[in-house]
């Protein structure tokens, strides 16, 4: 089933968007659409990961279409800033952002998690354009996104780099390693985007491993920390820290958004349970009409 | 062919074609784990110094920053001692460097039992199983100081990743005159039809002594050296046991998953053969000489002609 409201608003009329202001809102909508796109796929494909997706799907839109220097139409250009989703289980949102935004068709996307497809069920960059780290396993990303920020200052390239970790990625020592290595080397142009959701695949951050006084342990490995914790849900929220981010000299720069795991029904949002479970087709009837009830406000306003 | 009596160390030997290679690949990076004073790559660091990063102890950090680095079109060299960067470094060289292809080398040195003195947690005694299980990966053991200069820029100028592995001690100069080293290619030493000895690594100068004193009992050594594990230089091998019909093969490794393996693989399919195998037994080592060491562990001329006389069917003599 696809949204109507779709074929008035699509990407196309997004980036051609004079209006700062309107873009935004514009964004916004986008931003569910992509959503319920996401919701409508997972439960066609009775597979893949709704919390996780669901919530970095503003943050995702708002870097596809508005922050990066990108070119759909040359994935590989190596001037292109770059990407890293560390928390790769979010690859359905990932796949959806990059499809609307040129980089494959639209078509292709039924095809995830499917045999034969380019849509790996973790990104795998050597299958989809516009993927610019294969991740899965987590922990991997920020020190992969080091590297290619240090790639950045060695060839005088002035990309940039920015990497989305959650919390599963900060239980992974190695992201602890990666964050002293950053400090150390300070590499200009490398952001870290922390999907904080507060809950991990087996239950809340703070009882499966708590990360708090997270602001606190990034400051003391040595990192420029933004100094409010944004709102991930709100596209203008997620480019005020990127205008924050922009404004900043000290390297490297971490920042922290508050998300809900599964936003957007009321049911899923704020829970562990929807990690990876199937959306079935009790939570699709039950799930669904929240979803558009949120989309159609969000339309009215346009 | 002789073995020469010039004797280099071999990590030393790596450490210089770092920097030999400097000029001529400026996208080369090199990364080390805070082991530079061992593996060598101090003289690189210090005529490089932008072109150098040490990360400290963490090796699967290292890993991935090479990876990160080589989508950006470097050519990175990771180094640390191979058991760490085989074992700690597993998850990254297998999930961000084979799975993408990426075209970073792996060097690991104080390979096998050289890392004598240092026991057991030091000694890399499976790290070519475990690189050689990995899709895409490029193996290469080298027996000597001009073997591991010449696979170096061999590994920078593949599209994919390498791994060499480096011995930490001196070892013998074998092949200063001899054709180049060739990824997947086997160099023939010696000739005969009585028995197949595929050797790779620091066993070499052994096998060629043992494949001496058997021609003095009349047992004729087909030699192979086999620097590149995988890919295997199929032909070669398979030409060599249809004709002896009896291999055996010498390494500085456990008996499961490196050369014995490797060579079992390809001659159970191609060329059913009589198999024995000098290699560590299923254990662990211990502190000691390194001579010593190979030679309790099983890996000496001694443990070669024996072996040989008993593949041949001759009484040890």
């Amino acid at each position: 089933m696809k949204t109507d409201t779709a074929r008035r608003l699509g990407p196309a009329q997004v980036l051609a968007e004079k209006s700062r202001k309107k873009k935004i809102g514009m964004m916004q909508y986008l931003a569910q659409k992509f959503r319920v796109d996401v919701f409508d796929l997972l439960h066609e494909k009775g597979t893949g990961h709704w919390g996780g997706a669901s919530s970095v799907t503003e943050l995702l839109t708002a870097l596809y279409f508005d922050v990066m220097n990108i070119r759909p139409e040359h994935p590989r250009w190596p001037d292109r800033d770059r990407l890293v989703l560390s928390k790769g289980h979010a690859s359905a949102i990932l796949y959806t952002v990059l499809a609307n935004r040129g980089y494959f068709p639209v078509d292709e996307l039924p095809t995830f998690r499917q045999i034969n497809s380019r849509l790996q069920g973790h990104p795998c960059m050597n299958e989809t354009p516009g993927v610019d780290m294969s991740t899965g396993a987590l922990g991997h990303g920020l020190s992969v996104s080091l590297g290619m920020a240090l790639a950045a200052r060695i060839q005088r390239q002035s990309y940039w780099t920015y990497v989305i970790m959650g919390e599963g990625c900060l239980d992974e020592g190695q992201t602890w390693e990666a964050m002293m290595a950053a400090s150390k080397y300070k590499p200009e142009r490398l952001a870290v985007l922390i999907d904080y959701n507060g809950f991990q695949l087996d239950g809340p951050n703070n009882e499966i491993m708590p990360l708090a006084p997270l602001f606190d342990k990034l400051q003391a490995f040595g990192w420029n920390v933004s100094p409010t914790e944004w709102n991930g849900h709100s596209i203008r929220d997620i480019l005020k820290s990127f205008a924050w981010v922009k404004q900043q000299k000290d390297w490297p720069v971490a920042v922290v958004y508050k998300t809900q795991k599964g936003r957007g029904i009321s049911f899923t949002q704020d829970t562990h349970k929807f990690h990876g479970a199937v959306i079935n087709d009790e939570t699709y009837a039950n799930g669904r009409p929240e979803l558009l009830q949120t989309l159609a406000e969000l339309e009215a306003i346009l | 062919m002789k073995a020469a009596r010039k004797a280099v160390v071999m990590r030393d030997a790596f450490g210089r074609a770092l920097v030999d290679l400097a000029g001529e690949i400026p996208e080369m990076i090199v990364l080390d784990a805070d082991v530079s004073a061992s593996t060598k790559t101090g003289d690189f660091a210090k005529a490089y110094p932008d072109r150098f990063f040490n990360v400290g102890v963490a090796e699967s950090n290292m890993v991935d920053i090479a990876a990160g680095m080589a989508t950006c079109g470097l050519r990175p060299v990771v180094n640390t001692f191979s058991i760490f960067l085989t074992l700690k470094g597993a998850d990254q060289i297998r999930n961000t460097i084979c799975y993408n292809n990426l075209p970073v080398v792996l060097a690991g040195t104080y390979g096998g039992l050289s890392d004598s003195y240092d026991g057991a947690s030091h000694q890399s005694i499976l790290d070519v199983a475990i690189m050689r299980a990995l899709p895409g990966m490029v193996v290469i053991v080298p027996a000597d100081s001009v073997e591991v200069q010449q696979a170096l820029p061999l590994a920078l100028r593949r599209d994919g990743p390498t791994f060499i592995r480096i011995c930490r001690n001196e070892t013998p100069t074998l092949f200063e005159d001899a054709a180049p080293l060739e990824i997947g290619k086997i160099r023939k030493l010696r000739d005969g039809s009585d028995l197949t000895i595929g050797v790779t690594g620091v066993p070499t100068p052994m096998a060629m002594e043992a494949a001496e004193r058997l021609a003095k009992d009349g047992i004729g050594v087909d030699l192979l050296e086999i620097p590149t594990l995988k890919p295997m230089d199929v032909k070669a091998l398979v030409r060599s046991a249809c004709k002896t019909k009896k291999v055996l093969t010498v390494e500085e490794h456990t008996i499961f998953g490196g050369l014995g393996g490797a060579v079992a693989e390809v001659l159970a399919k191609h060329a059913p053969a009589r198999m024995d195998y000098v290699a560590i037994q299923d254990r662990f080592a211990e502190s000691g000489d390194y001579a010593a060491l190979l030679a309790k562990y099983g890996i000496s001329v001694q443990a070669i002609v024996e072996k040989a006389k008993g593949l041949v069917g001759r009484s040890i003599g």
